[in-house]
């Protein structure tokens, strides 16, 4: 087990940068090999706590990795970064991630330049009133990670309304539900330090 | 080709059709979506986290979420996997003990406190535990905690894992199995309530 006796958790969500602490071992640096390189995609994660630690089953984190990637940065007819980050927020902010609120709570702010709203929702709560669009997303992002899931053709409505269509649609779809993936695993594994 | 994309088939997508051309444009999501699917269940290597287990686990994740379809295919998958089926009824049992709404937890004492909601604290029954093992009682209790209320994981439950017999790295396998499985479940639904505003996607499935 990794000495935890340093970590100062935060008590509130927040736009700040955070550190995170695992609760089991990550492997050293100088254990790594090409195949933990090949899971890591970019070599700099080598640097991380983090990633060294799902490195662990290299395979699994390689496509978790690239899933990510397509589903945030690909913005090719779609939705903007922006609204997927939100996506992400909310649902880290409904499922109590701390740590993964923090990170895209930043940038959803960055890309939207609505660093205030963005800010009432991780103070409010996901019933944080941002306007017609914004609320559609989030609310959609809170009915996919209700267990049970409680996304149904309402939300499909909401979005459409808002001015979403199909493809956009997907977009939120797949950026909200791959933060369930993305909460519990920062839950399970470890905490957010201040 | 290989196996059928997983998330397709759960959700009803033919080719050819809207939801399939829209996938299509986020290739590399849904081919590591199934690649993530493919090195959980079929591993190379299952040294601590057995394929009996991670058919376990899935069964029981996805039972917590109540979505009959998914849920009857990793009962399948369990039925087919060596020294499965005679887990499945013990864990019929245990998703019906453990069936509650969440998310729920506690946030860290402050502020937030006031948004602690209280809820089923699950534990496998004392009854299931010899048919089940300590690995498997200790993963689905730890299961339940991560589907249910993730955020009142704590350091304590890596010891229970840790006691039970887990390994980090299995510990790391099993979180991402549970974590994976949380996505591709709300993927699917949320594919399939989209398709069925469309019209169209649902019809493959509805004949299956």
């Amino acid at each position: 087990m990794s000495a935890a006796n340093n970590v100062n958790p935060p008590v509130v969500f927040t736009q700040d940068e955070l550190g995170w602490v695992s609760w089991i071992d990550p492997l050293p640096e100088a254990e790594l090999t090409e195949r933990h390189f090949a899971g890591l995609v970019d070599r700099a994660r080598a640097k991380s706590e983090y990633f060294r630690l799902l490195v662990r089953d290299p395979e699994v984190l390689e496509a978790r990795t690239k899933t990510d990637k397509d589903i945030f940065y690909n913005v090719a007819d779609g939705l903007p970064r922006a609204e997927r980050e939100l996506a992400a927020a909310a649902t880290s902010r409904y499922n109590g991630c701390i740590y993964c609120a923090s990170v895209h709570a930043r940038f959803a702010s960055t890309y939207s330049k609505r660093r205030d709203d963005v800010q009432r929702l991780l103070d409010e709560g996901v019933g944080a009133d941002l306007g017609e669009r914004w609320n559609a997303v989030v609310k959609a992002s809170v009915a996919l990670a209700a267990t049970p899931i409680a996304f149904g053709p309402d939300n499909i409505e909401e979005l459409r309304r808002a001015g979403l269509d199909d493809a956009e649609i997907v977009d939120v779809i797949n950026g909200a539900s791959f933060f369930n993936w993305a909460n519990r695993l920062m839950l399970s594994l470890g905490e957010p330090s201040k | 080709m290989g196996t059928k994309d997983i998330i397709d088939t759960l959700a009803g997508i033919e080719p050819g059709s809207a939801l399939d051309g829209i996938r299509a444009k986020r290739v590399q999501a849904r081919d590591n979506a199934q690649k993530s699917y493919l090195s959980l269940f079929e591993p190379i290597d299952a040294g601590d986290f057995s394929l009996v287990e991670r058919a376990a686990v899935a069964f029981f994740v996805i039972g917590l979420h109540r979505n009959p379809d998914v849920a009857a295919f990793y009962r399948a998958k369990l039925a087919a996997t060596a020294d499965g089926a005679r887990l499945i009824e013990a864990i019929e049992v245990e998703i019906a003990r453990g069936e509650t709404s969440g998310p729920y937890g506690a946030f860290p004492a402050g502020p937030l406190s006031v948004e602690n909601k209280a809820g089923l604290i699950y534990r496998v029954s004392a009854e299931r535990k010899p048919e089940l093992g300590a690995r498997l009682v200790a993963a689905f209790e730890h299961a339940h905690l991560l589907v249910l209320r993730p955020r009142d994981a704590a350091s304590a439950d890596m010891k229970a894992l840790l006691a039970a017999g887990w390994s980090d790295t299995g510990i790391v396998t099993f979180s991402q199995l549970v974590a994976f499985l949380s996505f591709q479940v709300r993927v699917v639904t949320g594919l399939r309530v989209l398709g069925a505003s469309l019209g169209r996607t649902a019809t493959a499935a509805a004949g299956a």
